[in-house]
């Protein structure tokens, strides 16, 4: 979680996200409305570090907050609580003027390269938008730094004049990626950059940013719900469900020893393409949809799906701790002492923690 | 039922071509498989490869114009679909062959409640009467594992999950207990977690019912677990086709090949690369001459720009669309030593 080391690029402190939908008012009382007041808490106090020049992968089923929390670091919504530390700023606080300023340092991919690129614009319009938004170049100078980077993210430099319809969705991504390194930013979130492509695309766009990532020396927060990609492209992994954070450690520990119970059903029913290891494997099967976010089961919010959960995990709300070294678990039923949540069930220990 | 060799479907070269501006694209060009009773038969390829095409077809849900079937044969249970008529079609079409498609959110009536749309197949097909038809419903419902099936049968489709919709369309896929089940990208919609329990619930049907199953796909890790046979398709043509386990153990096709070492592997170190297949998927109205793949291709020679290629037996049920087709079984065989 928080470690002060100074190698600390971003570091959320009890970032919050919450959306009022009404309810609970004089005019919902008569006109029939919601009795009480209804707020969804997409993020609900995330507390981690991004470590500079690495891949921090967030995982979690769609609505659990990942995409949310995302656009909440880079202010394109905005957070109800918590801080973002990013070069000893709060990003949370800023005023939208000293954002802006940020925004050249801290970029975004988008998940639909055919909904994030202007169809109206020229690919070179949509890559030169930031350089003179920021006033990084000017004149000819903007369309030579803009066929660089078309270069770079492997576009030929001919496209330039051409306009988004021209392109198929592995290229679209491709221009999304240059737009995003147009202003030399130390940071991007890149919130499912790969989904909407095909496998053969889906391959090359990863290795095109972990090519960016060793060249430029960037940090990455990669969101995705395609757990193969987020093991293969993260250094380190969170899982997210209904706003909170439940596990957080080295992309290598969560996947082959997943703490918490949600983690170890979500990695065990990835498909695995090799039949002999899927006739052998037994998968965890949830019972059960994501409950909604609007009113999270009270507690730890996995309790109703999990099949470890005892009286306790309805009343105590789990808090993330480190249960082997710098692996953290939101779970009452584990500790350092008692890491394996099976054995402890075995035994009948309870271990109620926090 | 079926005739004596246990063939529940064939399908000899079939042809079906779309009119477009752009000229004539050939979606799907020249497919032959048999599925057996019983089996479950997977189709993978990336979009554009002409996967739901071939189910469309089989199903006779082209639309026509721009779509035609232009040749070849499907036969289902001793019957050629391409010779019926749309009367005749639609009797087999949701009784004897059931289609599950990929998006939940919009294949179901948003206006009609879930009993509404159950009670339909069965008293078309079945013959039900109301009452009985509404019974059929609600054990259909438990069937497929939606709680508290009695209530939740009066509900509209927008008062379900994305994952119970798509259990919604199983149940009314297997109202009349079909022989076919053609499942369209049928868990591309939702969440692991909730993939894992459709792939499960399917699994589990096809045990009870015995229906044969056909499950298109783009995912290799849902066809690994599900399939008993895969199709491989690029540019409406059948790329390989093989038994499961030997298709993923010793593929004898580059493009096989090459989408199985593309996908991330959870045991391999994060860091190195990730073997990926160069270019893009191809233009259907515009193919080369040569094999289609071939512009890709690492293995690519003259031959292969120039001459169309043969589709090579490997063994007994292996084939593949390639000039170097032995030669790729092979050095998978070598490769499958050394590991």
């Amino acid at each position: 979680m928080t470690e002060n080391n100074g190698n600390n690029l971003i570091s959320l402190q009890n970032l919050q996200v919450h959306y009022n939908l009404g309810g609970g008012g004089f005019i919902d009382k008569i006109t029939g409305g919601s009795p009480v007041r209804r707020v969804v808490k997409a993020v609900d106090g995330v507390s981690f570090d991004i470590k500079k020049g690495e891949t921090l992968g967030l995982v979690g089923e769609s609505g659990c907050g990942k995409s949310t929390l995302g656009k909440a670091i880079l202010r394109l919504t905005e957070p109800t609580g918590g801080q973002v530390f990013y070069n000893g700023k709060d990003l949370a606080n800023l005023s939208q003027t000293a954002m802006r300023e940020e925004r050249k340092n801290l970029q975004m991919i988008f998940q639909d390269p055919y909904a994030s690129l202007n169809p109206r614009m020229t690919i070179g319009n949509i890559i030169g938008e930031p350089i003179r938004t920021f006033n990084l170049a000017k004149g000819e100078s903007v369309d030579n730094k803009v066929q660089d980077l078309m270069e770079t993210v492997g576009l030929n430099r001919r496209f330039v004049k051409r306009y988004p319809h021209e392109f198929s969705g592995g290229q679209r991504q491709r221009i999304g990626i240059a737009r995003a390194l147009a202003v030399d930013p130390e940071f991007i979130v890149a919130d499912e950059p790969i989904s909407a492509l095909d496998v053969s695309i889906q391959a090359q766009i990863m290795n095109l940013m972990e090519k960016l990532q060793t060249e430029k020396d960037l940090t990455y927060l990669f969101i995705s719900h395609d757990l193969r990609a987020v093991r293969h492209l993260s250094d380190r992994v969170a899982v997210m469900y209904l706003g909170k954070i439940v596990e957080l450690g080295q992309g290598k520990e969560v996947y082959s020893d997943p703490l918490m119970p949600y983690t170890k059903a979500l990695i065990s029913a990835v498909p695995v393409p090799d039949p002999t290891i899927e006739a052998k494997r037994t998968r965890i099967i949830l019972t059960g949809d994501v409950p909604s976010p609007i009113n999270p089961p009270s507690g730890c919010h996995f309790n109703t799906r999990c099949p470890y959960a005892i009286a306790e995990c309805k009343k105590i709300e789990p808090q993330l701790v480190e249960i082997k070294s710098k692996h953290y678990a939101a779970c009452i039923r584990i500790s350092a002492d008692y890491p394996s949540i099976e054995e402890n069930e075995k035994s009948g220990l309870k271990v109620v923690g926090n | 039922m079926s005739n004596q060799n246990g063939t529940i479907l064939s399908v000899t070269n079939l042809k079906t071509y779309f009119q477009t501006e752009d000229g004539v694209v050939k979606a799907v060009d020249g497919i032959t498989f048999e599925l057996k009773k019983g089996e479950t038969l997977g189709i993978v390829g990336e979009s554009g490869s002409g996967k739901s095409v071939t189910n469309l077809s089989i199903m006779r849900l082209i639309p026509e114009p721009p779509g035609k079937i232009v040749d070849g044969d499907i036969i289902f249970d001793g019957i050629d679909v391409r010779k019926l008529s749309i009367d005749e079609i639609r009797k087999i079409r949701g009784k004897r062959i059931a289609m599950i498609f990929q998006d939940p959110m919009t294949s179901l009536n948003p206006f009609l409640k879930i009993s509404t749309q159950l009670m339909e197949v069965t008293q078309l097909h079945l013959k039900h009467s109301k009452e009985q038809a509404y019974q059929h419903a609600i054990k259909m419902l438990e069937i497929v594992g939606i709680p508290d099936a009695e209530s939740r049968v009066n509900s509209y489709p927008h008062e379900f999950s994305g994952g119970m919709r798509q259990r919604v369309m199983i149940a009314m896929a297997l109202s009349c207990e079909p022989e076919l089940l053609i499942a369209d990208e049928p868990t591309t919609a939702l969440d692991v977690t909730i993939q894992a329990q459709i792939l499960e619930l399917i699994k589990d049907l096809k045990t009870k019912l015995g229906t044969s199953v056909i499950l298109i796909t783009h995912d290799l890790g849902v066809v690994a677990g599900m399939t008993e046979k895969i199709i491989v398709m690029y540019a409406g043509k059948v790329f390989e086709i093989a038994p499961t386990a030997e298709l993923f153990a010793t593929p004898a096709n580059p493009y096989t090949k090459g989408l199985l070492k593309s996908v991330p592997d959870p045991a391999h170190e994060q860091g190195t690369e990730l073997y990926q297949i160069p270019g893009l998927p191809p233009d259907v109205a515009h193919l080369p001459p040569g094999c289609p793949f071939s512009p890709r291709c690492e293995k690519a020679q003259d031959i292969c720009v120039r001459e169309y290629p043969p589709f090579v037996q490997i063994n007994e049920n292996h084939f593949s669309l390639c000039h170097f087709a032995k030669e790729v079984y092979a050095e998978s065989l070598k490769e499958r030593e050394v590991n």
